[in-house]
């Protein structure tokens, strides 16, 4: 783990290194981030102009909702941002050299791949909830903030896990897939409350993908929705249990994995 | 010279056959996309039957014809534009006895044939048995649909283009291009419909072309807005093709004189 940690460093540097070569792009890159958090407060503050509720839910409440989905994603994002893995690792072969590294071959690609300026996602995401807390006057305890980090991990940990198992699929099969992009979207469905689908996709987002777990329901303990809290207390099982799946089919996809052609 | 470019709209259409598997996942992409528009459309009319000019009926075909027309419009123009600079292919392509600039809109509009065939049409059926959906019910509605759907890509394509080209000043510029992308599909009124943003954003956006990418078609497309308004649109459309044209002209005389090849 220590070594994870220094490795971490060093490529953190190198990372700074070259995204400074072109500084014009680089601040492009974060307005772009900014500018796609930010779309969706817009969609949500438009339409509340409309509309004094959505179901059950208030505007800042669905605000709040949407700050909190952004922190894990963030985090997310910043280590599991190996889009383009069946293509650069597969296709080219570079998984080959991951293999001959002393780094569990996992931590070594999300390692080389990560993208350190997704975290400022996390400032964004606590600046919009702090101004839905605000608006909705919420009180929290002392004990809410270790709450909210284990929140965020379990979060984040939902993520890495799914995205973990589908990049997976590409040592089974060396063809593109497009699943990744598929799963991308359907993110998009967790950042509302699930009760404004149907049974069945809310069945999906709970436990199938269980995307509702990065958005509404630990939200919701933050938000003192006491309906939701049997909810929001699975959070940090499903990251855990999410993430072992996932790590399971990485671990055994590259056992089976036969090498590059070339 | 006609012929040439039709000869490279069929290769692209051909390219893009060829990896047709690859766009099958497309598909379910835009639905789950519909599908989550569709919902959230539902529950944020609870009762209401009418929000900003769209009916709930209007506004179910308006989330579903508003991605099938992205499906058209849509390319990657810029940045292709922006790889051939950086690897330096480009030198190869400027010294060729074509404009540039009239290829790459070719290959988009070859592109965006495959994408209406392949995709929108097979993904506008698959909708039309999932959720409550209606036709436009003449056909003079279908043509001025199509026709602002044609317009349209000419916009977005220009759009393209000229960030694109951009590249040729920035040599990196994928942030630039990002953002573009996200702006384009807030401000084009694929998330919301324009008529949804308060007054003073409605007027700041007239003056933008990006309304004319999405809002326009879509709406035609729906029969939320009488045959004037229709044709008041398109011929808006048409000011706005010409509009952009200059930009793209000035920069890429610019450009060519400036061009610095980065390896070759």
């Amino acid at each position: 783990m220590k070594e994870i940690i220094g490795l971490f460093a060093q490529y953190l540097s190198q990372y700074f290194k070259t995204r400074f070569a072109y500084r014009a792009d680089f601040l492009g890159e974060m307005v772009s981030n900014l500018v796609s958090e930010l779309i969706n407060l817009v969609f949500i503050l438009v339409v509340f102009q409309h509309v004094p509720f959505l179901n059950e839910w208030n505007r800042d409440e669905i605000i709040f909702i949407y700050g909190f989905f952004l922190v894990p994603y963030a985090l997310f994002s910043m280590f599991f941002s190996f889009w383009d893995f069946n293509e650069r690792y597969i296709i080219k072969g570079e998984m080959d050299r991951i293999l001959t590294r002393p780094l569990h071959n996992l931590a070594q690609v999300c390692l080389e791949s990560i993208a350190p300026d997704r975290i400022f996602g996390v400032i964004t995401g606590l600046i919009i909830m702090g101004y839905a807390a605000v608006r909705l006057k919420l009180d929290f305890a002392w004990y809410d903030l270790p709450i909210f980090i284990g929140l965020v991990l379990s979060s984040a940990l939902i993520y890495g896990g799914v995205y973990t198992a589908i990049a997976a699929i590409s040592f089974f099969s060396d063809s593109r897939t497009g699943i990744a992009p598929m799963i991308y979207n359907i993110q998009n469905y967790g950042r509302y409350p699930v009760d404004v689908y149907n049974k069945l996709i809310r069945f999906v987002l709970t436990w199938i993908l269980p995307f509702a777990f990065v958005g509404v329901y630990p939200a919701a303990y933050l938000l003192g929705k006491k309906t939701l809290y049997g909810y929001a207390m699975l959070t940090p099982l499903m990251g855990i249990v999410f993430f072992g799946i996932g790590l399971a089919i990485w671990n055994w996809g590259v056992n089976k994995y036969q090498g590059a052609g070339s | 010279m006609g012929k040439m470019y039709a000869e490279l709209i069929r290769m692209r259409f051909l390219t893009m056959l060829a990896y047709r598997v690859n766009y099958y996942s497309g598909i379910i992409i835009y639905a789950i996309n519909i599908g989550a528009y569709y919902f959230l459309w539902g529950a944020i009319y609870g009762g209401q039957q009418q929000m900003a000019g769209l009916s709930a009926g209007q506004m179910t075909a308006y989330v579903a014809i508003a991605w099938m027309s992205r499906a058209f419009y849509f390319n990657n123009i810029d940045q292709e534009i922006a790889q051939e600079v950086r690897d330096g292919r480009v030198a190869i392509e400027m010294i060729r006895p074509y404009n540039y600039l009239s290829v790459k809109t070719a290959q988009a509009l070859g592109e965006g044939i495959f994408r209406m065939l392949f995709f929108a049409i097979p993904g506008m059926i698959l909708i039309s048995f999932l959720i409550p959906f209606h036709f436009p019910a003449s056909l003079q509605a279908w043509g001025l649909y199509l026709l602002s759907l044609l317009f349209a890509f000419v916009i977005n394509t220009e759009i393209n283009l000229l960030t694109g080209v951009i590249t040729f000043f920035l040599f990196r510029n994928e942030g630039m291009m990002r953002s573009k992308r996200v702006v384009v599909d807030l401000l084009s009124g694929l998330i919301l419909p324009i008529s949804f943003f308060p007054g003073w954003a409605q007027t700041v956006m007239g003056f933008l072309p990006f309304q004319a990418i999405n809002y326009y078609p879509s709406v035609i497309f729906t029969g939320a807005v009488s045959e004037a308004r229709a044709l008041q649109m398109i011929a808006l459309q048409i000011v706005w093709v010409l509009v952009i044209l200059i930009p793209i002209t000035v920069l890429w005389q610019q450009a060519r004189r400036k061009m610095i090849v980065q390896g070759g």
